[in-house]
């Protein structure tokens, strides 16, 4: 492999501003061509500091590879060409460039050999995703703005964060942390808020669901991924992380459960991967560490795979609640087809992806004896409504259920194969783990393929199947949405405003009406003195003058004789 | 005229596929008589715990999210 030091994520980045000023076939060739330059330049990078810069007496990092980031830089770049092939269609000429500058902003965030660089991607990557979201309509502008607030917000805790850590260490240099100081517990919340963890989780099916049928493909991807990177890197095995991670798997469960709109269902269930994961950086085995990296892997693509199906059916029919579709099957059986590898893929179906990338967090949940049995019971509890929330309910309420009446066609070319092939890859991974478990961060020794671990799994699911089946009436869907932590920036500033308003209207009024009395009573009485008839107005008659004249001159007298 | 239903939709291919899935069921469970499980924590390597437990968890998951949905479900235009 040829060496380079040229920062991979630049070349998406700069790319990315040519984008709207091509078009055509041109276009199509640079948005396929460039992320395979930068897949290029990510097994490029090798192994320790690639780029170093001084900088006020600090060693600046921008390229700085090892397996972690190439593990991640290429999932991320795969995920581009994928993402690109499918939304070379979207008429919005600015979405695919705001989304290629944040997948390339997310790749130079996982090779930043620093915290500045890291911090600087990191904003980089929260603006060109909320460009992306923008892109999504009018409807969008909210979530969007929501949306960009969270993230700048996190964007401070982690500055300050870093701040901190820079003063009490002396050093920037991005490497594993201890919490307990401000600076570190800063960082980690900043990193958090990113991961969708509680009680901020719910700008991520706020906002993602709101991006055009093609923007969400790129945001499943990107922000909460390299969040689970840098947790990785930073913070591996930090116990908290194993029940904030428990917590996502199931809150991302039951508001799927919930959940009407088929993206909205599947953004869920980003937090509930995501959650696998972070609950695997907090076990903090090499086993686990390498699971929760495996399973990021594994997640872009077969998330990407089912919203790239969500997203063909909302192309097609505009619609996008489980309410209004059902029995798309007949009209769109591509869709169908790879839309069912992916929910295959993410309840961890032996031979597909998900199989083989999340047993590696079980697996290590059970092999560390320190840890309370709890986790390794609930990861498999979890396991089981996976497939419950994503693996049979996006398919079963889209494209079966009932007959919508709906009979649009399967998207063009592009987006078929699109899905092809991340559904090769979800198929092929779990076919064949060897080449996923060859660049992990660490040996692998574990056969995922054992009669046991397969039998099981297959009962797990098979029985979820079956509750779900049994329990169709109860998981009927309704036009509802469901209240999260998100009402106390949404209702709550609502009602206050409301609140407030009332009040505000009503003393405005009172002090308008006040006013406007005493002006009235204040012209009124100017009217009364000077108007025609006013004291001050009146003309004099010239006797009455002649007798003041005599009552004064009477008065002078008098005053002048008592002298 | 009536729109033929694919053979995917009829009664009779939904009826043939819920037989195909319990005998698949089955199957999965009957082969524990075959496969040695080595639970970590004892009660996992039992028979048959991974289709109870799959399945009781199912349904503990979907009652408590009816029991939360209750409290917490609006109308899809609250926030409009």
């Amino acid at each position: 492999m040829i060496e380079t030091s040229v920062p991979p994520g630049l070349v998406l980045l700069f790319g990315a501003f040519l984008l709207p000023f091509l078009s055509g076939t041109i276009r199509a060739v640079v948005a396929l061509v460039l992320p395979l330059i930068a897949l290029f330049l990510v097994w490029g990078v090798p192994d320790g500091p690639a780029l170093t810069i001084p900088w006020f007496g600090y060693e600046i990092v921008p390229v700085q590879g090892d397996a972690l980031s190439r593990v991640f830089g290429t999932v991320f770049t795969i995920m581009v060409f994928a993402g690109g092939l499918f939304s070379l269609r979207q008429s919005n000429r600015f979405e695919l460039a705001a989304a290629y500058a944040y997948a390339g902003a997310a790749v130079g965030v996982v090779f930043a050999g620093d915290l500045l660089t890291v911090f600087v991607f990191w904003e980089l990557m929260a603006l060109a995703s909320t460009v992306v979201i923008w892109c999504g309509g009018p409807n969008a502008w909210g979530s969007s703005i929501r949306y960009a607030i969270i993230h700048l917000l996190g964007g401070v805790v982690l500055m300050a964060g870093i701040a901190a850590y820079v003063t009490e260490t002396g050093s920037i240099a991005f490497t594993a942390m201890e919490v307990g100081s401000v600076g570190t517990w800063l960082i980690l919340i900043g990193f958090l808020l990113n991961v969708g963890a509680p009680p901020f989780s719910a700008w991520l099916p706020d906002a993602y669901p709101q991006a055009s049928w093609s923007g969400t493909v790129f945001l499943s991807a990107f922000t909460t991924k390299t969040a689970v990177y840098v947790l990785l890197r930073g913070f591996p095995g930090t116990e908290i992380l194993i029940w904030i991670g428990l917590y996502m798997v199931f809150y991302g469960i039951v508001y799927a459960i919930l959940e009407n709109d088929m993206r909205r269902i599947l953004a869920y269930s980003i937090v509930n991967q995501v959650g696998f994961m972070v609950t695997g950086i907090g076990i903090g085995s090499e086993m686990a560490l390498n699971g929760a990296a495996a399973h990021a892997f594994a997640h872009i693509i077969y998330k990407a795979l089912l919203l790239m199906s969500a997203g063909s059916v909302l192309y097609a029919t505009g619609k996008s609640k489980c309410t209004d579709l059902g029995g798309l099957f007949r009209t769109m059986p591509v869709t169908c087809i790879c839309g069912i590898i992916g929910a295959l893929s993410i309840s961890a179906f032996p031979f597909t992806s998900g199989f083989i990338a999340k047993s590696l967090i079980s697996q290590s949940a059970a092999d560390d004896h320190h840890l309370t049995a709890f986790v390794w019971f609930a990861l498999t509890a979890a396991s089981a409504g996976v497939f419950l929330h994503a693996g049979i309910k996006f398919p079963w309420f889209v494209f079966f259920q009932k007959d919508s009446g709906l009979r649009p066609p399967d998207p063009p070319a592009n987006m078929t194969g699109a899905m092809w092939i991340l559904s090769a890859l979800c198929i092929g991974l779990g076919i064949f783990p060897a080449p996923l478990y060859e660049i992990l961060p660490y040996p692998v020794d574990y056969v995922p393929y054992t009669a046991s671990h397969v039998v099981f799994q297959l009962q797990l699911l098979l029985f979820s199947g079956l509750a779900f089946f049994l329990l169709l009436n109860m998981l009927k869907r309704t036009e509802t949405i469901t209240l999260d932590f998100d009402w106390f920036w949404r209702g709550l500033g609502k009602a206050l405003g409301r609140e407030f308003d009332w009040r505000t209207v009503a003393a405005w009024e009172a002090l308008a009406t006040r006013s406007a009395q005493q002006a009235r009573r204040f012209v009124a009485g100017v009217y009364r003195h000077h108007g025609p008839r006013g004291v001050l107005a009146r003309t004099w008659p010239t006797g009455l003058m002649a007798l003041w004249a005599t009552v004064l001159l009477a008065a002078w007298l008098i005053i002048y004789y008592l002298r | 005229m009536k729109e033929k239903q694919p053979w995917l939709v009829r009664p009779e291919t939904i009826r043939l596929l819920w037989i195909v899935f319990i005998v698949i069921l089955a199957l999965t469970v009957l082969a524990d008589f075959f496969v040695h499980h080595h639970g970590h924590y004892g009660i996992d390597g039992t028979f048959g715990f991974g289709a109870w437990y799959g399945f009781v968890s199912c349904i503990v998951l979907v009652v408590f999210s009816k029991g939360l949905g209750a409290i917490l479900k609006r109308r899809d235009d609250y926030y409009d």
